[in-house]
């Protein structure tokens, strides 16, 4: 009995492994089906249903949406100078973190790739990723402290008769920098990592200054990597708005659909449109300067 | 990959444009509107059965502290859960997600949360200390709607003027030092402004007294030329503006901090300031806790959701709260008028329903309480910007 019930079960996984034998197509859909209709439906899907609501309005008492295709959102996207304002000055803010953050996490990421002993390049791994373990929010407020004006920043500058910047435009940058940065230094550091010490040895060998070496050798290679760390950097930046709201008056994107997602559902939809255009582009500007050829 | 080269690219601009081609059908067809129209079909309950375990509510900070929050878990069984809530829309979009039992709302939520069908009459005959409220606070076009009860109220204060006594005196007595262009000058990057749309008719209720031509009534009721005078005063002030203000917290922090000397605030932040030593000041009680011109304030109630999953529990909450001792409590803790007559008698300070002129419905007259901008002004013409226009405005003037 008991033999039988096995090979009956036997028999089954075998029916099932001769269904996929051979047939690639099959294997690879079986692999997929999970992970491929959980971003269809979940993912795109629910994209798709917040950007549907785009083109419908809202009843301006209840704030229930009324299902009738309409432009009106995006007329008052484009007649209202103010939408303008918010959309320049969030990009404008997220390209001034990403180049910032990019000048500051080169020169780390090459020493722990190729200068740093392997004793101090796991300790730099570490101080990089430790600050990913606490809050978002612990290290804005701790920032928000920082800059304020009775801060230890003022308190530091003080005897040199200096003042930090405060509050404003100047501390999103400097607070956006600093959170970004672990997700610039990573990329680069794999991509010099990957980077063989004979290209540079024979660089150098052939005559090349230190300097011809970094442009001509390390600079072309590792480039792709500071592009696609500069999509983290950038894509974090445009979607933020709790940085803004603590430690400046500025108005981000992310804080006019905050603002109107309670009572117009349907304009904050059309208004989070501004950064999945922008963001296309990026990945397309992107994808033309090679930062997914090695992914 | 490499290999493949432009098939990725092609996929992905196929489903683009597949996605598109959906969006615009599913918008196209779309059809019809919701039928979320009032709640008028709803049976308010009519007993109050045995409580339910747990009740979930979204709260104005320091409405909901352990210190009668605790008791009531003990009294009636019922775990309370609670959310805090910065701004009124806050509140609105919280109790739609239907999680909650129960919103303490201001006036500038009530009309949408009924007008939403979000929220459900209440039965005043099971809320036995409903009788004891103050007369002024029943039946309010806040609370009540087409003749039917939608809440308790909780009680009622006032926006109050600010400031910190070492920065700014004399004293001011009007809210001149954050509208008058010239006046607020002098505290320049020091003013904190209510990061919400109702600062609108802080500025109208300034223009009330100091621009009678305009004809302001109601600074809720604003018409073409009334509502552009008042953007115009606070655009004018956005760049002496130091910090707009969402969350309690976050004041809290800019004037104990030093980065802000002046501006609206709420009598939580007030003694919470005065708690951690920060000498900060508002309009004394001889002035009636008001800057001269008045000001806005509020009036909350206590709604319940209409799918609330622990109706009787949120019953026994909504009674609780108004029970004079705790009513006297709460409104002591936070600073703001009862809404139960009874807890003038129970309170700590004696003098404390005298010195916020909880008996005194004349008083009342000058704090305008939040509404929800209408575009009818029940003048029978749809000539007034409704809160869309004014949630449009705020995001302007903050630009």
């Amino acid at each position: 009995m008991a033999s039988e019930a096995v090979a009956e079960r036997r028999s089954v996984s075998h029916r099932l492994s001769d269904l996929f034998h051979g047939r690639e197509r099959l294997q690879v859909g079986a692999l997929l089906a999970g992970p491929v209709g959980w971003l269809v439906i979940g993912y795109l899907g629910s994209l798709a249903l917040l950007l549907v609501a785009a083109f419908w309005s809202v009843d301006p008492l209840s704030g229930s949406t009324i299902k009738e295709f309409t432009l009106e959102n995006f007329e008052a996207l484009v007649n209202e100078p103010v939408y303008r304002d918010i959309a320049w000055r969030t990009v404008r803010t997220a390209l001034l973190v990403t180049i910032t953050d990019a000048v500051i996490a080169f020169p780390i990421a090459f020493y722990m790739a190729k200068v740093a002993s392997r004793r101090g390049k796991a300790l730099l791994v570490i101080g990089i990723l430790l600050p990913l373990w606490s809050s978002y929010l612990v290290k804005v407020y701790a920032w928000r402290t920082l800059l304020s004006a009775n801060g230890a920043i003022n308190w530091a500058l003080d005897p040199i008769g200096l003042h930090g910047p405060g509050y404003g435009t100047t501390a999103v940058w400097l607070v956006m920098s600093y959170l970004w940065l672990p997700y610039m230094i990573l990329p680069i550091y794999a991509g010099l990592e990957r980077i063989p010490n004979s290209l540079i040895s024979a660089s150098e060998d052939l005559g090349a200054s230190p300097f011809t070496t970094f442009r001509r050798v390390i600079l072309p290679l590792s480039f792709p990597a500071v592009v696609a760390g500069s999509i983290f950097t950038f894509s974090l930046t445009l979607g933020d708005y709790i940085t803004p709201r603590l430690v400046s008056n500025d108005q981000f994107i992310g804080n006019v659909i905050f603002n109107n997602i309670a009572n117009n559902q349907p304009f904050a939809a059309a208004l989070a449109l501004i950064p999945i255009v922008v963001m296309i582009a990026y990945l397309l500007v992107a994808r033309r300067l090679g930062a997914f050829e090695h992914v | 990959m490499r290999r493949r080269d432009g098939n990725p690219a092609r996929t992905a601009w196929l489903v683009v444009a597949g996605l598109v081609v959906f969006m615009l059908a599913l918008a196209g067809c779309g059809g019809g509107s919701d039928d979320t129209t009032g709640g008028s079909s709803d049976e308010a309950l009519q007993k109050v059965g045995k409580g339910e375990g747990e009740v979930s509510l979204v709260s104005w900070a320091g409405y909901v502290e352990p210190e009668w929050s605790k008791p009531f878990e003990q009294k009636t069984g019922c775990k309370v859960n609670n959310k805090e809530a910065g701004t009124s829309d806050e509140m609105v979009e919280l109790m739609k997600t239907g999680q909650y039992d129960g919103v303490s709302a201001s006036g500038n939520a009530t009309a949408r949360l009924v007008a939403a069908g979000l929220v459900a009459p209440v039965n005043t005959d099971l809320v036995p200390n409903y009788e004891t409220v103050f007369a002024d606070l029943k039946d309010q076009p806040y609370n009540t709607f087409e003749g039917v009860n939608y809440g308790i109220p909780h009680g009622r204060g006032a926006n109050l003027l600010m400031w910190n006594g070492n920065d700014v005196s004399p004293a001011p007595n009007s809210w001149n030092v954050t509208l008058d262009p010239k006046v607020a000058a002098k505290y320049k990057g020091k003013i904190s402004q209510y990061d919400d749309p109702m600062s609108i008719a802080e500025a109208a209720v300034y223009l009330k007294t100091h621009e009678p031509d305009l004809g302001i009534e109601n600074p809720y009721e604003l018409n073409d030329d009334q509502f552009n005078a008042a953007v115009g005063l606070l655009e004018e002030q956005q760049p002496l503006v130091g910090e707009y203000w969402s969350e309690a917290a976050k004041q809290i922090s800019a004037y104990a901090g030093g980065d802000i000397t002046v501006g609206t605030t709420w009598q939580y932040q007030y003694f919470a300031l005065k708690e951690e030593g920060v000498p900060v000041k508002a309009s004394p009680a001889s002035q009636g806790f008001l800057p001269k011109e008045g000001a806005t304030g509020w009036s909350d109630t206590w709604m319940i959701a209409k799918d609330a999953k622990h109706p009787n529990c949120m019953y026994e909450w909504m009674n609780w709260i108004i029970e004079p001792k705790i009513n006297a409590e709460v409104a002591e803790w936070f600073g703001e008028a009862p809404a139960q007559e009874l807890a003038c008698k129970e309170t700590a300070n004696k003098n404390f329903c005298a010195e916020y002129h909880a008996e005194e419905p004349q008083f009342w007259e000058r704090v305008y309480y939040w509404e929800t901008p209408l575009a009818d002004c029940g003048n029978g013409e749809e000539d007034c910007k409704d809160y869309n226009d004014w949630v449009k405005a705020w995001t302007t003037i903050k630009g």
